[in-house]
């Protein structure tokens, strides 16, 4: 009650509406994430002096600056973050189909419910979720990477999976570039001082996605005509049947990006590639071959999956103190500029803080969605505007998100020179969102390896601890798995499979 | 040059794109090779000596990743994945040996537009790149209206330019150098 009466005040209600709109709006921007943002926003909230107000402003632009993120995955195939990369797969074409504003409308309420869901998870699970987490060591969070990369043979189609494990280990290469935070020495910067530092995830991200994308768009131009009418990218109704398909995927992926989310370290992005993967392969065959081309389902997965991950991983943070992704780190040092300190205490000493933060979480989703909604067929008119002036602002955009998360020129070359490359490899059917998958896991990856292998003394932890192994296993089937249905279903075309 | 290409493409065509697929697997086992050299012979002749005797060297992780991408690259190669061949009216294609047939020189320009703009951004400061990249971006694609283009441009990068540092914090140089700001 505490909580409800601090959440509903009327300066709380004001910093839930104004935190929602900032974070939407700066967050379409590529290259500024919710991290970003918050960090931005902390002398902001600190200058209000109080910490429930400032928490709620502050959760307020997290959850606006994630609909943001998945605002530019949408239109312009331009993920700002990483746990929107998945939301562009079926996003960006559906948006091409002249489907923005239903794609924009899915995203939003997809991110509702999920954030909802995780929101009352939160309040009835949080300290016995928290002891849950505890029990996941380095070992586990190795294995349970190794599980999001293999789910990447969810992404590949027929017969592509060595295509795809093969970006991803590209994209794992691509990380050990530069100086990492567990060997206080460069690798593979062939001396080059920009490199020291490593390859930017947005530069790459740009290079990715909306480089060859703008120059798909360039090249062909009947791309760039949407398949619908403008009346139809602005039309936001789904109809009984979509609404009946997409809400068990929703449910299902609100719970099992919760769960992800509250493991420390694993958060929002590995939650919306598994929830897509996930979603993907227990999809009928034919709702399968619609992912990656549109798919409402494909959709709607990664959107709740990333929501709820986000307030699953406020279960660390508030009820140990520990900050499960870089963005709840920020959070927590905004909680301690503020004097407060997160931990088992928290509930006991400054319940109003706790439940305050919990009611504005679910606050900040309603008000998400009462705020975009009815915006939604004016950001959707993006796609109407004439190619001539669309593809120049793409291009800019991209060049602005990676200079601004780097501040550095030669950031950009390295984009363009990356973005050839990507082109080229779309050419040639390569899918390229797992090597950005394997980028963004890389260093987690290594550094949960290498504790594993200190701590064990040699890679015996694959086999010694129950749970490594049992989700090593499911890596192995998952990617072992596609080849064997691809296989048998060659087979069968051929008439040489069993029974024929 | 025409404006974009039917959709209908022979499927014999889908053929070039398999032998690309291999080549750019050829150039990927390649690096690989690269990589898989520095992290097995050269990134570890500099490493403290205790650090000799620890489990976990910084070239551990690279040599899994090389040979388990030697091995991706070469199954690539020698062709042991057999893949569908995508559908021939599939509009996300391009089909890269007939490249002459689309838009390439726009194309081109633009991206040494952008090589320009990452090279210029510094020294004549944000606004006048930006106005300037957005003007000849949109002049090269066909647009004639210079009073609106002129007039958007101006609008677009004087607002993010203010958003991004007035707002957020982050410093832009707005102006050449010779400028003083």
């Amino acid at each position: 009650m505490i909580g409800l009466a601090t959440a509903f005040s009327l300066t709380n209600i004001l910093m839930v509406i104004g935190g929602c709109l900032i974070g939407t709006f700066i967050g379409m921007l590529p290259g500024l994430g919710p991290m970003s943002i918050i960090a931005i926003m902390i002398p902001v909230a600190i200058s209000i002096g109080d910490p429930s107000a400032a928490l709620i402003l502050l959760a307020g632009v997290y959850y606006g600056a994630i609909f943001g993120g998945s605002t530019s995955s949408i239109l312009i195939n331009a993920p700002g973050v990483a746990s929107t990369v998945a939301t562009s797969f079926d996003g960006y074409p559906l948006a091409r189909q002249g489907k923005a504003g239903k794609a924009l409308t899915v995203a939003a309420i997809s991110s509702f419910v999920g954030g909802t869901i995780g929101a009352i998870l939160l309040m009835i699970f949080a300290p016995a979720l928290s002891s849950v987490a505890l029990l996941f060591g380095s070992p586990e969070y190795f294995a349970l990477m190794i599980v999001g990369l293999s789910a990447i043979a969810a992404f590949a189609g027929t017969g592509q999976v060595a295509k795809a494990l093969l970006m991803t280990l590209v994209g794992l290469m691509l990380a050990t570039i530069g100086e990492g935070v567990l060997f206080n020495m460069p690798r593979f910067t062939f001396g080059v001082m920009d490199l020291q530092s490593g390859l930017g995830f947005i530069t790459l991200a740009m290079a990715m996605f909306a480089l060859p994308e703008a120059m798909y768009l360039i090249l062909d131009p009947n791309r760039s005509k949407t398949e619908g009418g403008t009346n139809e990218i602005k039309d936001l109704r789904i109809t009984r049947a979509e609404a009946r398909s997409i809400a068990p995927v929703i449910g299902r992926q609100s719970i099992q990006g919760f769960l992800i989310g509250v493991l420390p370290g694993a958060g929002a992005t590995i939650a919306s590639f598994l929830g897509y993967a996930v979603e993907r392969n227990i999809a009928s065959k034919e709702d399968q071959e619609q992912f990656g081309k549109g798919s409402l389902k494909g959709l709607a997965a990664p959107e709740s999956a990333n929501n709820a991950a986000c307030t699953g991983s406020f279960v660390p943070l508030l009820t140990l103190g520990i900050p499960g992704s870089g963005t709840t780190a920020i959070l927590l040092g905004a909680l301690i500029a503020l004097n407060v300190s997160p931990g088992p205490r928290l509930m006991i000493d400054e319940p109003q803080i706790f439940w305050a933060v919990i009611i504005s979480m679910y606050l900040g989703n309603v008000v998400l969605l009462i705020l975009n909604l009815p915006l939604i067929p004016y950001i959707a008119k993006i796609l109407a505007v004439p190619r001539t002036f669309l593809i120049p602002f793409i291009l800019f955009f991209t060049l602005m998100g990676a200079y601004i998360g780097q501040n550095n020129a030669t950031e950009l070359l390295i984009l363009v020179g990356l973005g050839v490359c990507a082109t080229i490899l779309r050419f040639a059917d390569y899918p390229l969102a797992p090597l950005l998958i394997g980028f963004i896991l890389g260093p987690m990856l290594e550094n949960n390896f290498s504790r594993s292998m200190n701590l064990f003394d040699g890679p015996i932890f694959m086999v010694e601890r129950p749970l490594t192994l049992g989700l090593l296993v499911i890596a192995a089937l998952l990617i072992v798995l596609p080849s064997y249905r691809a296989r048998r279903a060659r087979l069968r075309a051929q008439g040489v499979a069993d029974g024929d | 040059m025409s404006g974009g290409i039917s959709r209908r493409t022979p499927l014999k065509v889908r053929g070039d794109i398999m032998a690309l697929d291999r080549w750019i697997a050829l150039i990927l086992l390649l690096m690989s090779a690269t990589y898989a050299y520095t992290a097995f012979f050269t990134m570890d002749g500099n490493l403290a000596p205790f650090m000799r005797n620890t489990p976990i060297w910084p070239s551990t992780f690279p040599k899994v990743l090389s040979v388990l991408a030697m091995i991706a690259a070469l199954t690539i190669v020698l062709g042991f994945e057999k893949s569908d061949a995508p559908r021939d009216d599939d509009p996300s294609v391009i089909v890269y040996r007939r490249l002459l047939d689309y838009q390439v020189v726009p194309a081109l320009v633009l991206l040494g537009l952008m090589v320009a703009y990452a090279l210029l951004l510094r020294p004549i400061g944000f606004l006048t790149a930006t106005v300037g990249f957005l003007v000849i971006g949109s002049l090269v694609l066909g647009e004639r209206r210079l009073h609106i283009l002129i007039l958007v441009a101006v609008i677009a990068a004087g607002g993010i330019w203010y958003l991004v540092q007035e707002v957020l914090g982050i410093f832009l140089r707005p102006w050449p150098f010779f400028m003083g700001v």
